[in-house]
């Protein structure tokens, strides 16, 4: 069966969902937001977006989301984490809380609100997996990773500390994506592009084709 | 995890949209009144997406009288260390003092807040000089329109603080929302009319007109007491919710705080507000407003 435009599902318990959504409306595909297990019916992707990590946790947990998300995930759904969404995607999280959910499907470990407190929210550009146009790129309490495995593939760094130190704040490995700050909260189409190009290739490697 | 390199970006802090993007990111939680470093963590334990630190809760304030001024810092400090969640803190309407201490101290957010006494009865906090954001309260849309032509980057419908009763947020809420709807079906002639009538810069009222919505995050405040509340400013169209009083002056405050954040994530799924509605112990005991002799909404212009 082929499908006009992939349909994304975004965890809508807490956050930024909005934004999500016309993102992905301007690059022609359809969304849908997640609330129970029953939602995650028919989805290509997911996003996971910005929020408090701690309520998205709780709220997953009493939803009974997590077990059928869990699955999904691990059955190679694409999916994308920005900010909070990034924690819960994360294989470590320094200082989380012990009942904090953390999918662990991406090799990296994260230290929330690692860039600080509001006063030192932030917004920069950056450059976007090797392109010269520069993304602008909006980081609010945003983590901090502090380590990544060999597997994860970094497609854009970030200034750190007001230093020229630079860190990893958009990440890739396999069918999982996540950026430190909100490709959402600015109009640049990036960032949700690579995912809608996930759902492709997935599509790709169901009719047999390699990926 | 650092490496170094000079591709020349340059940081910038304290802008309009990094204020206004925090109050995004906290759309469809609640945001709890604490006031002590205990409150604090059974906010968070219960799923609060932010706690506003503050010395008394508004229906403490509303019983005690007196002037009720910006938080001791050694208690708002104490909270933040408490918590990992954003710490938001309350400055007196128009003491810019107290709101430039509270950015010292590195809160998240400042309310400018009618809860407690204001200092300056003509002019509110120029918050464009701060890099904290602010959240202002607001009873309509022309009061809102003027705290975002200031610099805020969160509007809170007022309410009435402290008194555990709805009515006066539902009020706010609908007056904001009917007005942006009644923006939305004027003719762009009648926009300048709009502007004066709700004193408000014209620019402000054009990019309501044409988006259907403030151009920064609308939460509700003031009375909500119970899960059913909050989810009812969240169907009359608040983007979050502001409990204070309704959580630690109820029976059990812990029980109270995870039914308010489930109801208002299920805001539209009454079989959720049903269940977490049972057994909750008793609510605040609430007033009726024809009681109550300080208005606190009327603070603020």
């Amino acid at each position: 069966m082929s499908k006009a435009s992939p349909l994304v599902g975004i965890l809508a318990l807490q956050g930024d969902v909005r934004e999500h959504e016309a993102a992905l409306c301007d690059l022609g595909a359809r969304s849908k937001e997640i609330r129970r297990p029953s939602d995650l019916e028919g989805i290509d992707a997911l996003v996971l977006p910005g929020g408090e990590s701690t309520t998205l946790s709780m709220l997953m947990l009493s939803s009974g989301l997590v077990q059928p998300m869990t699955e999904l995930l691990k059955s190679n759904l694409p999916v994308l984490g920005t900010c909070a969404g990034m924690i819960l995607l994360a294989s470590d999280i320094e200082d989380g809380r012990p009942d904090q959910i953390s999918f662990g499907l991406l090799d990296i470990s994260v230290r929330r609100n690692g860039f600080g407190r509001q006063v030192s929210s932030f917004e920069e550009d950056l450059e976007f997996d090797g392109s010269d146009v520069p993304m602008r790129a909006i980081f609010i309490r945003a983590p901090l990773v502090t380590r990544k495995g060999e597997d994860v593939e970094v497609l854009a760094y970030g200034s750190f500390g007001g230093s020229s130190a630079q860190v990893p704040v958009a990440l890739r490995q396999g069918n999982v994506m996540a950026t430190a700050f909100h490709p959402e909260l600015t109009h640049d189409g990036r960032v949700h592009g690579e995912l809608l190009k996930m759902c492709v290739s997935v599509e790709r490697s169901s009719t047999g084709s390699t990926r | 995890m650092e490496t170094t390199s000079s591709n020349g970006s340059n940081p910038e802090t304290g802008t309009y949209r990094v204020k206004r993007g925090l109050a995004e990111m906290l759309r469809g939680g609640v945001i709890m009144d604490v006031v002590n470093a205990e409150q604090a963590k059974i906010a968070e334990d219960a799923g609060a997406v932010s706690v506003m630190a503050l010395e008394r809760v508004p229906s403490d304030i509303r019983r005690d009288g007196g002037v009720a001024r910006m938080s001791d810092p050694s208690l708002i400090e104490g909270i933040k260390e408490a918590v990992t969640i954003p710490v938001m803190a309350k400055a007196r309407i128009g003491h810019f003092v107290e709101a430039q201490v509270l950015q010292a101290l590195e809160v998240d957010y400042i309310d400018e807040s009618e809860v407690l006494t204001p200092a300056d009865e003509d002019y509110h906090i120029d918050k464009w000089e701060f890099s904290v954001p602010f959240v202002c309260g607001a009873t309509n849309l022309g009061e809102a329109l003027r705290r975002i032509s200031e610099g805020a980057a969160m509007i809170r419908s007022k309410g009435e603080a402290g008194t555990g009763n709805v009515v006066e947020a539902v009020r706010h809420l609908r007056s904001i929302l009917g007005d942006i709807g009644r923006l939305q079906a004027a003719k762009p002639e009648e926009l300048f009319g709009w502007a004066k009538e709700l004193r408000a810069p014209y620019d402000l009222v054009s990019e309501v007109a044409q988006g259907g919505r403030l151009p920064v995050p609308l939460f509700c405040a003031g009375g909500l007491a119970t899960p059913a509340d909050a989810a009812l400013a969240m169907q009359l169209g608040a983007e979050a919710v502001f409990v204070g009083s309704g959580i630690f002056k109820s029976s059990d405050p812990s029980t109270m705080a995870k039914a308010i954040v489930e109801a208002t994530a299920h805001f539209r799924d009454p079989h959720i507000i049903a269940k977490v509605s049972r057994g909750l112990g008793d609510a605040m005991r609430g007033d009726d407003l024809r009681d109550i002799s300080v208005r606190m909404a009327e603070r603020g212009w």
